[in-house]
């Protein structure tokens, strides 16, 4: 008999962890869409493909604004005392992920709007003319083209690492607890960013590129996941019974089903085919990718507050 | 510089929950919550059986995740004992240090902060023992310094084998069990 009991029944807490609810999971997917998509814009107008490439230098990063918008709405939702949400702002705490986190994503939206100028959109009222001198500028100045590129692929590099470091700094957590989240949440923003733009991309070339790079960037995302499993089962107890949580506990089925099955290997087979031309491209495969990246953060979010250091329990 | 922990001889604790009503009553700690609480730990087969009773709360760590974790400063070490406290008016309540915690000792408040243990810091600072320990009618709690080598705390230590809850984590959690 091993029997542990407790008088403690505390809100969020017990019987398990069950502080983050879908906001945080949604916010990590769009935070690391959003981050895909700078470097993908950033990398085209560092090589000066702007001007082709329409969708991914203009029409994404006004769209990254929108969506990371909603993501930071969602986080909002999901802070306990929503009125000193500020109070982040007052500091910057250098130990802490969440505060690297807010401050990064500050730095976001200066790097997308400084895309969006480059091709101004069509609903931009003609008397806010110094955005017109602005975009004039950009558009003179390869340097400044350039240096908004790089800003662009290294923000959001920051922004796609950062939202999975911020799991992993939490030690009490063993399933997070590996770096490795760090560059998974990056491959997967990065998959996910390629997805989107692919589908809604008109120029054929682009297109075709970004379905291209999605597979790569679908098998960096299935190596890394290997090597995140890898790296749990090899270490102590503790870390691989949180591995067994996804592997066949009460995550495997949405762990293999919908984010292995559905959300990489599918995709991977259907979108290899298409750049293959041995099928037409259709949004099937990017539409499972983008899925899938929202699996992969609901499924680490939430096995992640179950794995513990000492309860074995979830397991069952 | 003092640094404040405690010693339980899970020997005499008979899980009265006296320190939890205490600790309620002095913190006014809202219904439905708790910042300590009695864990019951049972281990073997019978005749061969193990009980430990023990009453548990924030481990006031030396390397606290939840100090290192918070976003806002909210989370802090106190300049007395190094406590570790919450600046309610800093909190925005984002639910890091809950996540950061191995012993989940933390909870959100209904106003929205983040809450736990205080080791009844405003009572230690006149001189007095938190409640817990005050009313403790076993006297299995015993608060003191343990930077001082001539504490009682330090003497059982010193005395009795005696352990921490998990370790491991790496916190270095302020609060010994004696077994």
């Amino acid at each position: 008999m091993d029997e542990f009991t407790t008088t403690r029944n505390n809100h969020l807490i017990d019987p398990s962890l069950h502080i983050w609810g879908w906001e945080i999971s949604v916010y990590l997917f769009l935070g690391g869409l959003v981050a895909g998509m700078m470097i993908i814009s950033g990398y085209f107008l560092y090589r000066e493909r702007h001007k082709q490439f329409i969708t991914s230098c203009t029409v994404a990063p006004l769209l990254g604004i929108v969506l990371l918008s909603l993501g930071m709405f969602a986080l909002f939702l999901d802070l306990e005392h929503k009125l000193y949400t500020w109070r982040m702002y007052t500091t910057f705490q250098p130990a802490s992920p969440m505060s690297w986190g807010a401050w990064i994503l500050l730095l976001v939206y200066p790097a997308l709007f400084a895309m969006v100028l480059i091709r101004l959109p069509h609903f931009v009222p003609q008397k806010l003319d110094f955005l017109f001198k602005w975009s004039d500028y950009i558009n003179e100045n390869r340097k400044v083209r350039q240096y908004i590129g790089i800003a662009n692929m290294a923000v959001g590099t920051g922004l796609g690492i950062y939202t999975g470091i911020l799991l992993s700094s939490f030690g009490a957590r063993p399933l997070w607890n590996s770096s490795i989240l760090g560059i998974l949440f990056l491959a997967s923003g990065l998959s996910a960013a390629s997805a989107l733009v692919h589908m809604i991309a008109k120029d054929r070339e682009e297109s075709r590129l970004l379905a291209r790079a999605d597979n790569l960037f679908i098998l960096f995302e299935i190596l890394i996941l290997g090597m995140f499993i890898i790296n749990l089962l090899s270490s102590t107890s503790v870390h691989i019974e949180a591995a067994q949580i996804l592997l066949t506990g009460s995550y495997a089925p949405a762990f293999w089903i919908f984010l292995v099955g559905l959300g990489l290997i599918i995709p991977l087979i259907i979108q290899s085919l298409a750049v293959s031309h041995m099928i037409k491209h259709t949004p099937i495969a990017p539409i499972l990718v983008m899925a899938g990246g929202l699996v992969l953060r609901f499924i680490i979010v939430n096995a992640g507050l179950l794995s513990h250091w000492t309860k074995k329990a979830f397991l069952e | 510089m003092a640094r404040f922990g405690m010693v339980i001889d899970t020997k005499k604790c008979v899980g009265c929950m006296d320190c939890v009503v205490a600790c309620k009553t002095e913190n006014k700690v809202p219904e439905g919550f708790n910042r300590d609480w009695i864990a019951t730990d049972s281990k073997g087969t019978f005749p061969d059986i193990h009980m430990q009773i023990r009453t548990e709360r924030c481990n006031q760590c030396d390397n606290p995740p939840c100090v290192y974790c918070c976003p806002c400063g909210a989370s802090h070490i106190h300049e007395l004992g190094g406590v570790v406290l919450v600046h309610h008016d800093k909190c925005s309540g984002c639910k890091a240090c809950m996540a950061a915690c191995p012993y989940d000792a933390r909870f959100v408040h209904p106003e929205g902060y983040a809450d736990k243990c205080t080791f009844c810091i405003h009572r230690v600072e006149q001189g007095l023992n938190p409640a817990c320990v005050s009313v403790c009618p076993t006297y299995c709690m015993y608060f003191g310094d343990f930077d001082d080598p001539n504490s009682e705390v330090n003497k059982l230590l010193n005395s009795r084998k005696h352990t921490a809850l998990i370790p491991e984590a790496g916190t270095k959690p302020q609060i010994y069990y004696l077994d």
